[in-house]
């Protein structure tokens, strides 16, 4: 099975740490190094590292490239100021999520064509490419596919920006969150993003595969701990950061999934559009809650979710959650039981056990 | 990485190690598999008094990254569950064999033993 996977710029890296190796869209990617807590334990107390060269990644170039981009997706792009990134996503004619994403908004060339990157999930790389091209030319938005060309780290955790700094001339405290800018590491050109997938600040850096596995090195040596995709969930959980194709996918809507924050449904005309009028002048049938589980067991994908003996929803992640001492999930239950202070329960191996709905986010980090 | 796996245990293909003294087996989890589970938070054992066949799932071990079984190596009757390890089982890696033991059983038929692998066979398995 392995040999059918694509290896990162960064195999070699990860072997000599010996990270335990998984299939993960497509891609061999480490699972963990030390461990999942204690990766996950540097990351919310000092700094990590993770290699997300798996992700997608499409330059754009084109005259009106955000108009173009708008029927596709439920926010408005017009706002996006130069260096901004926006989070959002591809939605089917039944406002099903095809993806989520990070739209990174660069600015206009001399001859006042707009540049873009987009940014999208490994397993789904190809499906999001298909449907961008299906809506708009190639040539309309110039589009180039760097993912399997580029390194892509995301470095979090409270020290993340400090630790980088020490190898880059460009000022990453003046990158705001969700902004952007080019600029240099090591010497060589990198893309630097105040975005992530933890909860924590950080920044993710995109370089070429040379300088991404000097600069993995580098981060090594300055005490940064090499984090794999297990700690990525435990982290991104915590923070209630939707999954693809765990907690989100085609059949669930924005505002189902809690992210009817993105949605501007009276904007232009996109893809999805009059059911989401529709679902938010009616609210959603069902919607995503965070669970905090009263015992020690952990309610995993796919695990029903019980009220009054009955099969109301389904848990879509669950961990147990390092920060809290806690199992923890997302589930879909029907509106009406999605108030925070709900009980409900989960069918673990035949047994139910007993859950709270919280508020979202689990883990909401500090203000410095 | 190499684990310790003692001579005077057998191994099961579902990594459940047994140390037979007379009637009585005393039944944990390998170090290697310990190891493959990684971040352990919760251990679900069977009760006191409960019969067991050979091959039951008689008990479940949560990772922070998945859930596995636990199977019984042997037929018979639980005699005493390890709750010290059931309330902190993140402790379980540090001594699989001694006090990370699980459960002890009151054998009612030995020979199913017979095809169990002993140490080196069960090392050879799992590390190649």
């Amino acid at each position: 099975m392995a040999d059918s996977l694509k290896p990162t710029p960064l195999l070699e890296q990860h072997q000599q740490l010996n990270a335990r190796m998984m299939g993960f869209g497509g891609w061999n990617m480490p699972v963990q190094y030390e461990g999942i807590t204690v990766e996950h334990q540097n990351v919310r107390q000092k700094v990590g590292m993770f290699d997300i060269s798996h992700m997608g990644k499409f330059l754009l170039q084109g005259d009106n490239l955000r108009q173009k981009l708008q029927p596709l997706v439920p926010s408005d792009l017009s706002q996006l100021e130069p260096g901004q990134a926006k989070y959002s996503v591809f939605l089917n004619e039944q406002a099903g999520i095809i993806d989520d994403l990070i739209f990174y908004f660069e600015g206009f060339t001399e001859s006042g064509a707009e540049t873009g990157k987009l940014i999208v999930n490994a397993s789904t790389t190809a499906k999001d490419k298909a449907w961008l091209l299906e809506h708009v030319s190639a040539e309309a938005i110039g589009f180039e596919d760097v993912s399997d060309s580029l390194v892509l780290i995301a470095v979090q955790g409270p020290d993340a920006i400090a630790t980088l700094q020490r190898f880059t001339p460009t000022d990453l405290t003046a990158i705001r969150n969700y902004r952007h800018q080019s600029g240099t590491i090591l010497e060589q050109p990198a893309w630097f993003a105040r975005t992530g997938y933890t909860g924590e600040d950080g920044f993710e850096v995109m370089v070429d595969p040379e300088t991404g596995k000097k600069l993995w090195q580098t981060l090594l040596d300055a005490g940064v701990s090499p984090c794999g995709l297990g700690a990525r969930d435990t982290l991104r959980l915590e923070a209630a950061m939707a999954l693809y194709g765990q907690d989100i996918n085609d059949t669930t809507t924005p505002y189902e999934a809690g992210l009817g924050w993105l949605v501007n449904v009276d904007q232009g005309e996109f893809i999805g559009q009059d059911i989401l009028q529709k679902q938010k002048a009616d609210g959603p049938p069902r919607k995503l809650v965070a669970l905090e589980m009263q015992g020690r067991h952990i309610a995993r994908h796919d695990y029903p979710v019980l009220v009054n003996d009955q099969e109301v929803g389904i848990v879509t992640s669950g961990s147990f959650s390092p920060t809290l001492g806690k199992a923890i999930a997302l589930a879909y239950v029907p509106t009406a039981y999605a108030k925070s202070g709900t009980e409900v329960s989960v069918l673990i191996r035949k047994k139910s056990q007993q859950a709270t709905v919280v508020k979202k986010p689990f883990y909401r980090r500090p203000k410095a | 990485m190499s684990f310790e796996y003692p001579e005077n245990l057998k191994y099961m293909d579902s990594h459940e190690y047994v140390r037979l003294e007379g009637e009585v087996a005393t039944v944990g989890i390998s170090a290697f598999a310990i190891d493959q589970l990684g971040d352990i938070v919760f251990i679900e054992l069977p009760e006191v008094g409960d019969e067991l066949s050979q091959g039951d799932v008689m008990g479940n071990i949560e990772s922070v990254k998945a859930v596995e079984d636990i199977y019984a190596p042997i037929n018979g009757t639980v005699l005493e569950c390890n709750t010290a390890i059931a309330d902190a089982p993140e402790q379980l890696a540090d001594d699989p064999y001694t006090n990370g033991w699980l459960l002890k059983i009151k054998v009612s038929e030995a020979a199913a033993l017979d095809k169990a692998m002993t140490a080196s066979e069960y090392q050879a398995k799992v590390e190649g």
